[in-house]
């Protein structure tokens, strides 16, 4: 009788625990909906869609864009070139570690204004060796030090990439032209492709990106540039919006020695292939088999 | 090169395939590629400013004539060359400018050069430098990878490189992000 009592009592507490307990777990979802549409929690995989639902998720996407930045943009969604195929090589040689790539890539994609976040972080080593460990990317005298190199380090489009298998919802994936990319409407934001990551390319939106309306640049794509919600992940895409329309990358026009080099491997005339063909190169951690689209060279 | 081409097949495909791919590549004409044209050529800076505090440029021409008699008529150091200070290797005056004519410059060989020309006397010397160039590897440039659909343009040397004084001056660099990277906030 008494352990009956026990146990009714027992499952009494525990129900109302557990009603308490599913209350809070579902709250946070109460409030996320009042930022998200009934359109956008029902919108498909990127992949998914066809041209037409596609077009209207664009034009929501635009509506929603001046609904909270005040802001008319243009969200387009440049696919792939047949043919064409991306690659990037750096010069360290020349670079000298002033972090204006950092700052266009800031502006050119949206980035929050208050944490100055880019997808390139610029790191500066002792010369001698290449010590990724001691590079730091706080530094703010004056550049190029005489006793260090610079190495800016964005992502690495690889063609085996480690974020795109660790996605646990293929909400990022490598495109034709071999740029990875992400369905920011599709990421569930666990961050497993940043840990994934071995060059601390990916970041993630903790809060929602805030930029003043005359600083947004309303030239956007879907894969690339608009302003991310907040709780996803983002990366470099090569300034896709850009390059898939055949212009330079924001980071490459923005760099005073010319220190970067862009263009389509399956070109044999490219300047990629002759630097590639060229010039001493190699790949950044080549031993862990991620194959980047990323190179570095030297000058003899 | 093949291996670098070779995509990663493992995930899901285009649901609608004729979303996969855009209009193929152009074929045929392909828009300019210009150098830019330093403003700086054939000027030097003088001790007077401007309302801005900028050095007044004037040209090589406004004392150098094409004359014997003035041709030499004035070194660094004096008035108006106070703004030229020569750190550019063992060269002289005479290895890149045209004694005899100071609206040009002389190549090594004796050659009169136009002053927009500069870039053909820098390669004289920096034919590494120049190789690179050609093949987009040095100087900055800005405007479109595929010269088939738009134009590009190229830095001069000069737009860079001081002629009389060619190394890079430090800058300071730009803030750095305040994001959460642990090689910040590691060990001082």
């Amino acid at each position: 009788m008494d352990e009956l009592t026990r146990r009714a009592a027992l499952k009494t507490g525990g129900a109302t625990l557990g009603a308490a307990a599913f209350a809070r777990a579902l709250a946070p979802l109460t409030e996320w909906e009042e930022n998200v549409s009934v359109d956008s929690f029902l919108q498909k995989h990127y992949k998914e869609m066809n041209k037409l639902e596609m077009s209207v998720v664009l034009a929501r996407l635009e509506t929603e864009a001046l609904e909270e930045h005040g802001v008319a943009v243009s969200i387009s969604d440049p696919r792939p070139t047949p043919g064409v195929s991306f690659a990037y090589a750096l010069n360290l040689s020349v670079c000298i570690g002033c972090r204006k790539c950092a700052v266009a890539c800031h502006e050119e994609n949206n980035h929050d204004r208050a944490t100055n976040n880019s997808y390139i972080r610029v790191l500066e080593m002792k010369k001698g060796g290449i010590d990724l460990e001691q590079g730091r990317t706080d530094y703010k005298h004056p550049v190029p030090d005489d006793d260090h190199f610079y190495m800016p380090v964005q992502c690495h489009q690889c063609d085996n990439a480690p974020c795109v298998k660790v996605c646990p919802v293929e909400a990022t994936w490598k495109e034709a032209d071999g740029i990875v990319v992400v369905d920011y409407n599709w990421c569930i934001g666990c961050r497993y492709c940043e840990a994934a990551c071995p060059y601390h390319a990916r970041r993630f939106n903790w809060q929602k990106p805030e930029i003043p309306a005359e600083e947004i640049n309303p030239d956007q794509a879907y894969l690339s540039n608009r302003i991310r919600p907040q709780g996803v992940m983002e990366k470099c895409t090569f300034c896709l919006h850009r390059t898939r329309n055949g212009r330079m990358p924001a980071c490459l026009e923005a760099c005073p020695t010319g220190a970067r080099v862009f263009g389509n491997l399956e070109d044999p005339n490219s300047e990629i292939r002759w630097v590639l063909e060229n010039k001493r190169v190699f790949v950044l951690k080549e031993d862990v088999g991620t194959r980047p689209r990323f190179f570095y060279f030297f000058d003899e | 090169m093949s291996t670098l081409l070779v995509l990663l097949g493992c995930q899901a495909g285009f649901a609608d395939p004729s979303r996969e791919f855009g209009a193929p590549v152009l074929e045929g004409e392909r828009f300019p590629t210009e150098v830019h044209t330093p403003t700086t050529l054939g000027v030097v800076d003088t001790p007077v400013t401007d309302v801005h505090g900028t050095p007044v440029g004037v040209a090589c021409a406004t004392c150098h004539g094409p004359d014997a008699a003035t041709a030499w008529a004035s070194r660094p150091g004096e008035p108006f060359h106070t703004g030229v200070e020569l750190h550019h290797g063992p060269i002289t005056c005479a290895s890149c400018h045209d004694p005899d004519d100071r609206t040009k410059l002389r190549l090594a060989d004796g050659t009169g050069l136009d002053l927009a020309d500069a870039m053909t006397l820098c390669a004289q010397c920096h034919g590494p430098q120049f190789r690179d160039y050609t093949h987009g590897s040095h100087g900055g440039m800005a405007g479109y990878w595929d010269t088939r659909r738009g134009p590009r343009t190229r830095n001069h040397c000069v737009d860079c490189h001081a002629p009389h004084a060619p190394a890079y001056a430090p800058v300071v660099p730009a803030a750095p992000a305040n994001d959460r990277t642990p090689l910040e906030d590691s060990h001082g």
